[in-house]
């Protein structure tokens, strides 16, 4: 999985009638050592409920098709977790609400 | 399946892949050698990785084909810890050895 912020979402009114009815959001990839924005971007499938400057992680490929939400659809990569913590070698990098 | 160093953890409350009893691990891709590369990926942890250890990740669907992942919303496993690696006839990496961090 990878780990990236939510600071979008795309909306699509004429799509694929097989993606109807669920939430695209735009997502930038990090690095989890500064927390910054790796300017690389993608559109994932939400089954979480991921909020704006949320960090999350996605799963891609055929596995983003593994979730109620996203079963026997063409998603590729679909938003599984909100992440609460991140630490590396035993110190926070990430803490949601506070760092 | 690649090279990685498990750096540390990722830990999430509000989920969805339905796996209770494992641990997602933050791993730095790494070569044959254990120098580091600068992508990391969160990796469903199966064997008990530590941090510093260098693990083989397996990724995509086939990280499904596990008791745990199956069916599951998973692209990436842990599928084993690394004791030594060598190339050519030479150890190119031991695990004792690295124990430096």
């Amino acid at each position: 999985m990878i780990l990236g912020r939510v600071i979008g979402t795309v909306v699509s009114t004429r799509k694929e009638p097989k993606i109807e009815g669920i939430k695209f959001l735009l997502l930038e990839k990090i690095n989890p050592e500064t927390m910054k924005g790796k300017g690389d971007y993608l559109v994932a499938m939400d089954s979480v409920g991921a909020g704006l400057d949320e960090i999350v992680f996605y799963v891609a490929g055929s596995s983003a098709r593994m979730t109620a939400t996203t079963e026997g659809r063409p998603a590729d990569a679909t938003i599984t977790a909100i992440v609460d913590e991140i630490d590396i070698s035993g110190k926070l990098v990430y803490q949601k609400d506070r760092i | 399946m690649i090279f990685a160093r498990v750096a540390g953890t990722v830990v999430s409350t509000k989920k969805n892949d339905s796996i209770i009893g494992t641990k997602y691990l933050l791993t730095r891709t790494c070569d044959q050698n254990g120098k580091p590369k600068n992508d990391y990926i969160v990796a469903l942890d199966l064997v008990g990785a530590g941090t510093g250890e260098v693990v083989i990740i397996a990724q995509g669907s086939s990280s499904r084909q596990t008791e745990l992942t199956y069916q599951k919303p998973i692209d990436a496993v842990i599928a084993g810890i690394v004791d030594l690696v060598e190339e050519k006839g030479k150890i190119v990496f031991r695990k004792q050895a690295d124990e430096h961090f």
